[in-house]
């Protein structure tokens, strides 16, 4: 097609138009390319391969740090250790960007470039979704660290594995029993408008009900909220508790906001430290959390009666007692979350040795071998606590931790037990085709 | 600029096609499976081209009608069990049906108040998608069962997860959609696009309704966006908000500055090249992203009409 006067001839178009485009373009690829994967040298076959799906760009790139560095003490430590059946451990790394359709992209890469024997490590739960199908066309072993519920809903394949950490609904109705006893039973919610908050606002009321409390509202942010004060009139005056699990860069102007709002005179607060990852809990505007509870996976901050399993979790990991990296206390961990890395990765271990794992040949024998285990004991390999695993939604279950804000920093007041967290199976995984 | 004698056109076209069934059983295994996911995604770059290229009209909200298509498709075999062709047709009509609305709407603008209409409502959209989280998955989006993503041909049955299969479903779709592109561009309406393009009053003046042209080619634009994302889900197996929200409107304007807009192989290129660029030079350094930028300025700076579009201007005049 003719093309006369040059409308896309950018060199004709004068300096604005050309600087607007080059922007644009750049802008463009910057704004695209976190999810674009890189090569990694080729490997030999000796070493079990694991492929580790991590978020280093885009939203969860603070995740994703934290989650390397745990990868890489546990390894450390297993391979000290004399490997998995004798054979060390060597970890591929391969950005995500945080982007399920570059998930995808990646779990096929280590699929077919890289031949790793299985995938691990990812979190955001759109990219455990947006990856799933890939892992189980390639007959994938994909085992996340997540904490969504996708995988214990049955909803992805056979080749989803989350045995590392316990999943949201869990961690919820876990948290309803303290809550309903030692907060108060007339509870309002305030959660952002996307799935994580979805799942607040569907598990908890049932769970609340169930210990003879009640969510009296429910409050929806938009994603995009700058400013949270014209939200508070809604919660209605008889709240006894505000259940609060904001997330994102929003999260110091919530709590200020709802410091301004309230003064000294305010409801009990409850939280997901989810809201507070990476973040410093003494950071300027977070003030008004003293005192208030949150829930934990795995204490950030040293307890007194930490086992000796936790210490030298932590000192293999690099945190310091208050949950910041050794020598930066600013850099501060996403303690909460990234045992599930540790754990898992010696999950996948025992699994392997069970299955007499030898190469991508063994990988239904590694599925099933998974499947079968039931459960974990406390320990080196599994700091966090002891769980238990159920092979037929590849969930495990474990224990909770309620922290509690005082003198800047978060004490440990509750732990509940496994039992808390147990819900009735919502499928069958084993009953797929490996 | 010479006209090509349409045997030249269509022979080159049909060799870019017979090239890439080629590389279907030479390629390795991983970039077998890219270059899949590459022709799907070209025909979403084609799509926009054929708005953007010949008819100038700059969108900014084309992600809306690939989610269209992807949703259509998805949602009908997850919610409703439909078959592969079927959902690939509710796809289809989705994105038609959405262009249509959009179109009608939106033309009633042009230059930059275009671009912002349509993203807008391609933020609407994405905002919709959020908002009915029960049926669409919200934010983490919804997996579209393996069991379901099987083609039945008669007595045939071809599971879309073969990765041969998946190959040659996406190269059926880049050819069909790069031959139809040609047969429009090459025909008396693509020639009215190009006027359009060219001097709308002009256009006018010569007795032609340019709106209902300009709203003819968003219709085409939007349902061949809607094929490349009802492909996708069907292909690949999700559906998800990622894919409506403006990163993935800026995409497709990408790839076809890159390859070079207004030329029917433009798109194919771009992506490729986008793809690649990336691929290859994260292999090498973790600021991968700065070499991109930089090559996309190179890119900008000496190939000012894109790839294909600079050959076109310089060698090969004849280049449809």
């Amino acid at each position: 097609m003719t093309d006369k006067n040059g409308f896309f001839d950018l060199s004709k178009t004068g300096l604005t138009r050309r600087t607007a485009l080059k922007g644009l373009a750049a802008g463009a690829g910057l704004a695209v390319a976190p999810g674009f994967v890189r090569y990694s040298q080729a490997q030999s076959s000796a070493p079990i391969k694991i492929g580790f799906q991590s978020h280093r760009t885009g939203i969860g790139a603070a995740y994703g740090r934290w989650y390397e560095r745990t990868t890489a003490a546990a390894v450390k430590a297993i391979n000290e250790a004399g490997g998995i059946n004798g054979r060390p451990v060597e970890v591929i790394i391969e950005d995500d960007g945080t982007d399920p359709g570059r998930g995808a992209e990646v779990v096929g890469k280590f699929a077919t470039q890289h031949k790793t024997d299985i995938v691990y490590g990812t979190l955001f739960s759109h990219v455990v979704i947006g990856s799933a199908p890939a892992a189980g066309e390639a007959k994938m072993p994909y085992f996340v660290v997540s904490e969504g519920h996708h995988v214990a809903s049955t909803k992805l394949n056979r080749y989803v594995f989350q045995p590392g950490i316990t999943d949201v609904k869990s961690q919820i109705q876990a948290m309803a029993p303290w809550i309903a006893a030692n907060a108060g039973k007339k509870v309002t919610q305030i959660f952002p408008d996307f799935a994580f908050g979805y799942d607040h606002r569907d598990y908890l009321p049932p769970a609340l009900k169930a210990q003879g409390a009640e969510v009296i509202a429910q409050i929806a942010i938009p994603p995009t909220e700058s400013s949270f004060t014209k939200y508070f009139p809604q919660i209605p005056a008889e709240t006894e508790v505000i259940y609060h699990v904001m997330v994102g860069p929003a999260v110091l102007t919530f709590v200020k906001e709802l410091g301004e709002f309230y003064g000294s005179n305010r409801p009990q607060l409850f939280g997901f430290i989810d809201s507070l990852e990476a973040t410093d809990i003494n950071s300027p505007g977070l003030e008004f959390l003293d005192g208030s509870h949150f829930w934990e996976g795995s204490p950030r901050y040293a307890q007194p009666d930490d086992s000796a399993a936790q210490k030298a979790y932590r000192a293999a990991v690099g945190i310091d007692d208050n949950g910041a990296a050794v020598g930066d206390p600013k850099d501060v961990s996403t303690a909460a979350h990234m045992f599930g890395c540790w754990e898992t990765l010696y999950v996948v271990k025992k699994a392997m040795e069970d299955a007499g794992y030898k190469g991508p040949e063994d990988r239904a024998k590694l599925v099933e071998a998974t499947e079968a285990l039931t459960e974990f004991a406390e320990g080196p390999e599994h700091p966090q606590g002891p769980k238990t695993f159920n092979g037929k939604i590849h969930q495990c279950f474990g224990i909770q931790n309620i922290s509690k804000v005082e003198g800047g920093r978060l004490n440990v007041v509750h732990k509940t037990k496994i039992e808390d967290g147990l819900y009735e199976p919502e499928g069958d995984y084993t009953t797929q085709p490996l | 600029m010479k006209e090509a004698s349409p045997a030249k056109a269509y022979a080159l076209h049909l060799g870019v096609i017979a090239l890439l069934f080629a590389l279907s059983f030479v390629l390795p295994e991983y970039h077998h499976g890219l270059l899949a996911r590459i022709m799907v995604l070209a025909v979403f770059a084609m799509g926009y081209n054929m708005l953007f290229g010949y008819v100038g009209l700059l969108s900014l909200g084309h992600a809306m009608f690939f989610s269209a298509g992807l949703y259509g498709a998805g949602l009908a075999v997850i919610h409703l069990g439909w078959s592969v062709p079927a959902a690939f047709a509710a796809g289809l009509a989705c994105g038609a049906l959405l262009a249509l609305v959009i179109g009608v709407l939106a033309l009633r603008t042009s230059g930059v108040a275009f671009m912002i209409v349509t993203m807008m409502f391609a933020q609407v959209f994405y905002l919709i998608i959020l908002y009915f989280a029960a049926w669409t998955g919200g934010d983490q989006g919804l997996v579209v069962p393996q069991s379901a993503r099987v083609l039945v041909l008669g007595d045939t049955s071809l599971g879309l997860t073969n990765p041969t299969v998946r190959y040659m479903s996406a190269l059926v779709l880049f050819s069909i959609v790069l031959l139809v592109a040609l047969v429009i561009v090459r025909s008396r309406y693509g020639r009215v696009l190009v006027a359009i393009r060219e001097n709308e009053e002009r256009t006018k003046m010569l007795g032609y309704d340019t709106f209902s042209n300009k709203l003819a080619a968003v219709v085409v634009s939007g349902t061949i966006c809607a094929a490349s994302g009802a492909a996708y889900a069907l292909l690949f197996g999700y559906v998800g908000s990622t894919f409506a929200s403006v990163q993935y409107s800026i995409l497709p304007l990408l790839w076809v500055l890159l390859g070079g807009a207004a030329t029917t192989l433009g798109p194919l290129i771009g992506t490729l090249f986008m793809y690649y660029v990336v691929d290859i030079t994260s292999g090498y350094t973790s600021a991968y992203l700065l070499i991109v930028g930089i090559a996309l300025i190179l890119l900008v700076l000496f190939f000012p009409r894109g790839i294909l579009g600079t050959i076109r201007q310089r060698w090969l005049g004849w280049l449809p």
